[in-house]
């Protein structure tokens, strides 16, 4: 089912009574989530991110906008009415109930002619069962199971009665790295499977990068940026949304454009064909930069991290907006490197933010 | 090597020499006087003033079972625990949910609430005999209430008995419903919201969230007040003294405890034979009914918290 958002709006009232006012969580939040997808919410903590989810599940009530499923707007349905299944961060499982009894419970709810026979209660739990991978465990309490499989349950509980729209929130944050990577696949592979609508909320850029067909970005409320994936990543609108996706994270320097040449310091480094004169803030991917002996480019080395089939170089510029300038370099070239590396950027890689909008400037043909 | 085995040897004896005072303690005021009472309930004629008995045998008990007050005691009390303990349980779970449900004056109230606990149990009798006892003056502020609505006034200290049941199974349940509107306001708060989220986006009744998330999630706590309570209520003396005085036989009001002060020191006191007697077989009924409830709570608590891997 196709979720709209239309100008979503959640203010509530300042938890400090003495400085009284509001705090908007939600700020004006319009995106349309295409029917079948696999949509990554991806932000900082604290963004607001929880609560539009709220929103679309009927849990808050927004103070503004509305929420739409396919063309019937939902705004003022109660949760239950809407038919969603959420699946929560700390999963939210009965622990008082088995395995079997958490999936059915759903299913109990059902009054009148919606309620299922005892047989056919039982063939839905076992089929959601199954597609989870956890019918070998239906006598289980939840205590009894790793995280990993509690979570399998929540999402089998989630999907039992067959919503139009599955809800995750933060649904890998409670679990160990390693089983973060299977689920994370797992659940890509049960949303194939599906074909429901899922929409699922993360801090974590990697997460939402990995498996997601659209990923929307969002800081303080308002959303930065929709897109693919890998779209996102080589073309950001602004600052933080460059900042937020990529490990290592994007460099970012201080820098002036002067006669379409970008300056880092009082190094010329690049041709910025179209940019407008002024400060800004260059930012440059790890893998924007190459090493050449004569590149236009110096830094300060401060020391190499070795992955294998990658090095890192760690260095330092006057420039730098943070810690330490991290470039990835292909390990071959690990002998070349040497106490004042040179680079020369690739444009691809190197992205213009104005110094005050942090909005994206762009330039050339090959920074698009 | 050596010094090594005997250090672990000293570990293990050290936290038993922390418990010694306890156990000293227990063992002159708990462990002597049960075998002491057991001893003298079987010794027949006991004189306490030459300090000699006829005989050893079960006549004490065949005394106590036989004496009309015993019974009237025994009566009393299986009626107190069995009004007080369901209704003082079920109305804190029900002010429980009122007071975990709202967000206004919720401490105010949870602290009126909690006031009659710190209240002496005295004076809380001597409001209820404002309320309720009959004077030369006034018929009592509870008296003036069925008056107005056109009943005839009772006499609820000295009158029939099922009005002097009333007025002490209301005190009871009175004075022990602030603990257990604590312990229950705690465990309701204590269950994690995100359970009701869940449940209410899969569109579950209110009432049925109570029954099968509510209830269960907090049925330990709850099993732990019946125990305690039914406990409580078989001990009860001071109340009923608050309000009908010391000599409860007369007034056909005493409990078992109170039998057992009276065969010690009342008026009819100096034996304390029978009183060993009447205590052992309170004993033995607390006893039997704290067993039964703990296999029901185990029962209950081992579904909460599941059975074996396989």
């Amino acid at each position: 089912m196709k979720i709209v958002l239309d100008n979503l709006t959640k203010r509530f009232p300042n938890r400090n009574r003495k400085i009284g006012g509001e705090v908007t969580a939600v700020d004006h939040f319009n995106v349309e989530i295409p029917d079948g997808e696999l949509v990554g919410l991806l932000g900082p903590s604290g963004c607001g991110k929880s609560t539009v989810l709220n929103m679309i599940c009927g849990l808050e009530k927004p103070t503004e906008g509305r929420v739409f499923f396919g063309e019937e707007d939902v705004t003022d349905l109660s949760p239950e009415n809407r038919g969603v299944g959420m699946v929560f961060q700390s999963y939210a499982l009965y622990p008082h109930m088995t395995v079997r009894e958490n999936i059915r419970f759903p299913l109990e709810n059902r009054k009148g002619k919606d309620r299922l026979s005892k047989e056919e209660m039982e063939e839905k739990v076992m089929e959601a069962a199954k597609l989870v991978q956890i019918d070998q465990l239906m006598d289980r309490k939840p205590a009894e199971m790793s995280g990993g499989q509690q979570q399998r349950v929540a999402i089998a509980r989630a999907l039992v009665k067959r919503p139009g729209v599955l809800l995750l929130d933060e649904p890998l944050s409670n679990l160990d790295a390693r089983l973060r990577l299977a689920t994370r696949e797992e659940i890509r592979r049960i949303q194939t499977e599906t074909g429901i609508t899922t929409v699922f909320v993360t801090h974590d850029q990697e997460e939402a990068m990995s498996i997601s067909d659209h990923i929307i970005l969002m800081k303080e409320g308002v959303r930065h940026q929709v897109g693919k994936p890998q779209d996102v990543y080589d073309d950001p609108v602004n600052l933080f949304v460059a900042q937020f996706l990529g490990t290592p994270a994007i460099n970012v320097f201080q820098g002036e454009v002067k006669n379409e040449e970008l300056f880092i310091g009082k190094d010329r480094v690049l041709d910025v064909p179209g940019a407008g004169d002024g400060d800004v803030f260059v930012g440059i991917r790890p893998e924007g930069a190459a090493l050449q002996a004569d590149g236009p480019f110096a830094l300060k080395l401060d020391h190499v991290e070795v992955l294998g089939r990658d090095t890192i170089v760690v260095a330092s510029h006057p420039s730098f907006q943070g810690e330490n300038v991290r470039l990835i370099i292909p390990s071959e070239q690990r002998e070349e490197v040497s106490d004042t590396p040179r680079f020369v950027l690739k444009p691809r890689g190197v992205h213009l933010f104005d110094a005050k909008t942090q909005e994206r400037i762009r330039y050339g043909k090959g920074n698009r | 090597m050596e010094r090594e085995t005997d250090k672990m040897k000293r570990a293990d004896l050290k936290p038993f020499l922390y418990l010694l005072p306890a156990f000293v303690f227990l063992g002159i005021f708990m462990v002597y006087p049960l075998f002491d009472v057991l001893i003298y309930s079987l010794e027949e004629g006991y004189n306490s003033a030459s300090q000699t008995f006829h005989g050893v045998g079960l006549y004490n008990y065949r005394y106590v079972l036989r004496d009309p007050y015993f019974l009237s005691a025994l009566q009393n009390t299986f009626i107190l625990v069995i009004i007080t303990v369901p209704v003082s349980t079920g109305l804190s779970l029900l002010i429980s949910l009122g007071l975990n449900s709202i967000q206004k004056f919720r401490d105010f109230l949870q602290t009126v609430f909690f006031l009659p606990y710190v209240t002496n149990t005295l004076a809380v009798g001597l409001v209820f005999m404002i309320l309720f006892k009959k004077t030369p003056y006034s018929d009592g502020f509870v008296n003036l209430i069925i008056q107005f609505f056109g009943g005839r006034s009772v006499d609820f200290i000295e009158g029939p008995y099922w009005a002097k049941m009333t007025v002490i199974c209301l005190y009871t349940i009175w004075i022990v419903m602030p603990f257990k509107i604590l312990i229950l306001t705690s465990a309701l708060a204590s269950v994690d919201p995100m359970l009701y989220k869940a449940a209410q986006i899969d569109g579950t009744s209110r009432l049925r969230m109570f029954f099968r998330i509510t209830l269960p999630m907090i049925s330990p706590m709850i099993f732990y007040l019946i125990i305690t309570g039914f406990i409580g209520a078989f001990k009860a003396y001071s109340d009923v003294v608050a309000i009908f005085g010391v000599n409860l036989n007369a007034a056909g009001m005493n409990t078992i405890v109170g039998y057992i002060y009276d065969m010690l020191y009342g008026d009819s006191g100096g034996y304390p034979s029978f009183a060993s007697a009447a205590a052992l077989i309170l004993f033995v009924i607390v006893l039997t009914i704290t067993v039964i409830n703990l296999m029901v709570s185990r029962r209950n608590s081992s579904s909460l918290k599941g059975g074996s891997y396989e």
